[in-house]
């Protein structure tokens, strides 16, 4: 087996354990009585021992893609965000050792597992480093960002957590909306993961050619139907969809079709859970929450922003301004993915200010953790994917 | 100035909540909480005492947290907006196009709007530098309000307080006991909480144990790099403080370096490589990305020569060499505070034009001329009879006015000349426009003409010259920074006062600015060695619930 059908396994495995963690972590929150059972203690444990397990198998996947392709596994989209996934569960493990909240571990797991399904949609290929990623910052500045990043996002499953436990969904208040609206976009993730495996088991390509902005000719290929074709385009490859409508020079239709696919998929699929489970999907999640303590869930939000801030600053902006300063000759160029690290920065700062000083704590303070962790999730995907700059080789 | 004496005697300043001695809560309004408000230890803080002057009113506004957030929240969302379309600098506009044009070219009336918005260019417009002013502004009042009394009062901090004061404590517990018993249990304490790397300090009954105090200073120490930052950034617009150029180099010449007085750089060679195919099936797997080629070098080989100090402003005859170096992207060429970075490269730039002066009717060649483009000569010699005037020429020809070639650029892209042919045959000269596959004969047919036989290339590099004093600076702002939120993130202040009452119990009563949970955890450890009373946590549902039961129970019992 070479070392890179190795690292596939590891990731492999790693994704299965978090699968069957998860089951376990179910376990270790069940039962009605406040304090945990001696059963709850040992499917905890279990559950703990999985998780490290697939954590190590995740590392090893890491270590072993790095030492084939030659440079950190952090230089493309399926590479950054797998690392992602893999540092979320190792800032779980982090917390988990710290405040010992299996219910942590029953949310932050599907997460990660999410995340990890969410990256092995993009091409798997390890590919050769541009210029301007040849340098050993590439390593210390990714990898520290995205431990801050993940530690953070543990900072919003307490949060989540929280607002399960504490929202009234039997009512239809603003919170109890914009909670299911919270597990709609959940879903919808798992809309495109579905989508983009249906088409690629099929093997499906359509194969386009299109007039870009510049009005040069170019090609691209298709991997779902498409709903909308590419400025001046023409159907190359035979007895494939034609598009409903045409788009502009200046919009991707390719990205724009897998968007409205995954729209479509996870709408539906969510019409489905609902159609299945006749209530909101927070109302079946919302029991799994009881037995949690609140001031706990609480504390483990403010202290996860708390580790996590100071890495992310260090990595996403003060290691960035270093390497854009050898790279690019200057720190700081307002390239849209700085700007994204600046206003997450800025987020988080607000977030520590306003609890500190205007006691938003409970549940402001979890809506506020879930916010920063959409920030962060769409500097990831929509920065790297739509917004053009420096950085969009990351896509 | 008011001051309010408590009822321990202490004269404390106006606008004190809770007695800088004693710590008992000082107004109506503090008296009546369950839990007293531990920011800032109570003391007295300006922005909340004073509001008459107009200068009052000006430190209120800036020191207020609500203005900061509502700053960083609107700072955040245009610095949003910025990122919607790319901005200017990002934005290719080709010579002589207009900006604007080019947002409604690619992005139509959003981009219209847009540039007319002034969004192009947001992070250089005068009201988003007003915006991180008043941030900065506001980060140095607000630090200096609430920093200093707060340093003052954990400083003066009595191990002594009033009962009053630990009632109202999120953590709080009683119980009766000896006094014998109670003194025990305070030597334990005092063990324990040393043994748990607590400060234990003893005053009559009274203990105080503390750790971790330098943490509340953390915001005031990052607020002060931030600060630092931000005044280093202000000092680059001082002449002198930054250098930003750039610089063409063609391979094999010598050019002044602007903004670095005195040096010169040679180009040897511009190398632009891309991973070959070989290289390529190592690392990737069967794909279509395999098939198009990536980028894998950019280099620049030069060297960096210095003026010798007798020598003239542009002589470049007398030049000390100083290194060789290869600039490549991510390598950049440093010297002396200065930096030479690999930008941007033009390939396969025309050099030089070969032609042949051939007889139209016979083909024959009299001879070959050859045009640096660069440096065109006015007059190509043959021989003694048979020369060529360069008349005009045309760098990049793009068309006639009024029947006058026009050229749009110097760079050498689409050359044209005007040459008057001397030969033997036509000693008074004939003339000749001659550009890219067109020749015209404006003054009549001629005999001979300019025949294109090759040309020569060459590559350009687009360097940057770099020079930023202000980095130390930022730097010096970025690792104050760093400690400050490192120091107020990862320690917390934590404290717990035990205290033997006169009417014989033992009352404790514990404090923590962040991380509760932690600060429990060393609690339970102390109250089982030590035999303290039972604590709860004032906030929590839970150990409320345990109270409320606790006291039915007793309602029982009755």
């Amino acid at each position: 087996m070479s070392l890179i059908d190795l690292s596939g396994s590891l990731l492999f495995i790693a994704f299965i354990a978090y699968l069957v963690a998860t089951l376990f972590f179910g376990g270790a929150i069940k039962g009605t009585k406040q304090d945990a059972s001696k059963s709850n203690k040992n499917w905890g444990k279990i559950a703990i021992t999985i998780t490290i397990i697939g954590f190590i198998a995740n590392l090893g996947y890491f270590i072993t893609r790095w030492i084939y392709a030659g440079h950190a596994p952090v230089s493309n989209m399926f590479e950054f965000t797998t690392a992602f996934g893999m540092f979320v569960v190792g800032a779980f493990i982090l917390i988990y050792f710290i405040y010992r909240l299996p219910a942590l571990g029953l949310f932050a797991l599907p997460i990660a597992i999410l995340i990890i399904a969410y990256a092995s949609m993009f091409p798997k290929e390890v590919t050769p480093l541009i210029p301007a990623l040849k340098s050993y910052w590439l390593t210390i500045h990714v990898i520290t960002a995205a431990i801050g990043e993940s530690i953070l996002s543990i900072s919003a499953v307490a949060g989540l957590i929280y607002l399960m436990k504490n929202v009234d969904t039997t009512k239809r208040t603003k919170s109890s909306i914009w909670l299911e609206i919270v597990m709609y976009a959940v879903v919808l993730v798992l809309g495109f993961v579905i989508v983009t495996t249906t088409f690629k088991a099929i093997g499906y390509e359509a194969d386009f050619s299109y007039v870009d902005k510049n009005g040069a000719q170019q090609e691209i290929t298709y991997n779902t139907p498409a709903l909308f074709g590419m400025h001046q385009y023409e159907l190359k490859s035979s007895g494939k969809m034609e598009p409903l409508a045409e788009m502009p020079a200046i919009v991707n239709a390719k990205k724009l079709t897998t968007v409205v696919w995954s729209v479509i998929f996870g709408t539906v699929l969510y019409g489905l859970i609902r159609l299945i489970l006749r209530k909101p999907i927070c109302r079946v999640v919302q029991p799994l929450t009881k037995r949690v303590n609140s001031q706990l869930l609480d504390e483990i939000g403010y202290r996860s922003v708390l580790i996590g801030f100071p890495v992310f600053t260090l990595g996403a902006l003060i290691f960035a301004m270093i390497w854009a300063q050898e790279a690019w000759s200057r720190f700081w160029g307002w390239d849209p993915k700085e700007v994204w690290a600046l206003i997450t920065w800025l987020f988080y700062a607000a977030f520590l200010h306003l609890r500190l000083s205007k006691g938003w704590q409970g549940e402001k303070s979890a809506w506020l953790a879930v916010v920063g962790f959409a920030i962060i999730m769409f500097n990831l995907v929509a920065v790297n994917l739509v917004i053009a700059g420096l950085h969009s080789y990351a896509g | 100035m008011n001051k309010i004496t408590c009822e321990c005697g202490h004269v404390n300043p106006e606008g004190t909540h809770l007695c800088e001695k004693c710590g008992r809560p000082l107004t109506e309004e503090d008296k009546k909480q369950k839990i007293v408000d531990m920011k800032y230890e109570g003391s007295a803080i300006r922005s909340k005492t004073y509001n008459k002057t107009i200068i009052d009113k000006i430190w209120n506004f800036f020191s207020s947290v609500k203005v900061g957030v509502t700053i960083i929240i609107v700072t955040l969302i245009v610095a949003a907006v910025g990122t919607f379309l790319p901005q200017v600098v990002y934005v290719n506009v080709a010579d002589g196009e207009d900006v604007k044009q080019a947002y409604v070219d690619s992005y139509g009336t959003f981009g219209k709007i847009y540039y007319n918005l002034g969004l192009t260019d947001i992070y250089s417009s005068w009201w988003f530098q007003t915006l991180i002013g008043m941030l900065a502004i506001s980060i140095i009042v607000a630090s200096l309000d609430r920093g200093i009394p707060l340093y003052k009062s954990l400083k003066n901090q009595r191990v002594k307080r009033h009962e009053s004061f630990m009632k109202r404590q999120r953590i709080f517990g009683q119980k009766e006991m000896p006094s014998a018993e109670a003194d025990e249990s305070l030597d334990l304490a005092d063990k324990k909480m040393k043994e748990l790397k607590y400060n234990v300090r003893r005053e009559e009954n009274a203990l105080l144990a503390e750790k971790g105090r330098f943490a509340r200073l953390g915001p005031y120490v990052n607020h002060l790099g931030l600060i630092i930052f931000l005044f280093g950034v202000m000092l680059r617009l001082m002449p002198g403080f930054y250098i930003d150029e750039d610089l063409w180099i063609r391979e094999g010449e010598t050019e002044s370096i602007p903004g670095m007085e005195g040096y010169y750089l040679h180009s040897n060679k511009f190398t632009f490589q891309t991973y070959e195919k070989g290289e390529q099936t190592k690392e990737f797997n069967q794909s279509k990305a395999a098939v198009n080629s990536v980028a894998k070098n950019y280099q620049t080989d030069v060297v960096l020569y210095k003026a010798k100090d007798s020598a003239i402003a542009g002589d470049t005859e007398n030049l000390k060499k100083i290194k060789k170096s290869a600039i490549k992207v991510n390598e950049p060429l440093k010297y002396n505070g200065y930096g030479l970075y690999q930008m941007d490269f033009r390939l396969n730039e025309l050099k030089a034009m070969h032609f042949d002066l051939v007889n139209k009717k016979t083909g024959k060649s009299l001879g070959e001329v050859t045009i640096d483009l660069a440096d065109p000569k006015k007059v190509y010699k043959i021989d003694d009879q048979t020369k060529v005037e360069l008349k005009g020429y045309y760098p990049t020809f793009s068309g006639f006015d009024n029947g006058e070639p026009q050229s749009e650029s110097p760079i050498p892209n689409n050359p044209a000349f005007i040459f008057k042919m001397y030969t033997p045959e036509t000693p008074k000269g004939e003339t000749s426009f001659v550009a890219i596959k067109q020749t015209l004969e404006p003054l009549g047919t001629t005999k001979y003409k300019m025949k294109f036989a090759s040309i020569d290339t060459r590559n350009v590099s687009g360097l940057t010259v770099r020079k930023d004093k202000t980095l130390p600076i930022l730097a010096l702002g970025g690792i104050i920074f760093m400690i400050g939120v490192v120091m107020g993130s990862y320690w917390s202040h934590r404290r717990l006062w035990l205290q033997k009452t006169a009417d014989g119990r033992l009352i404790m009563a514990a404090h923590t600015n962040k991380n509760w949970f932690s600060l429990k955890k060393d609690l339970n450890a102390v109250t089982d060695f030590a035999h303290l009373p039972a604590w709860i946590d004032q906030q929590d549902e839970d150990d409320l619930k345990k109270k409320q039961e606790n006291e039915k129970e007793g309602d029982h019992n009755l």
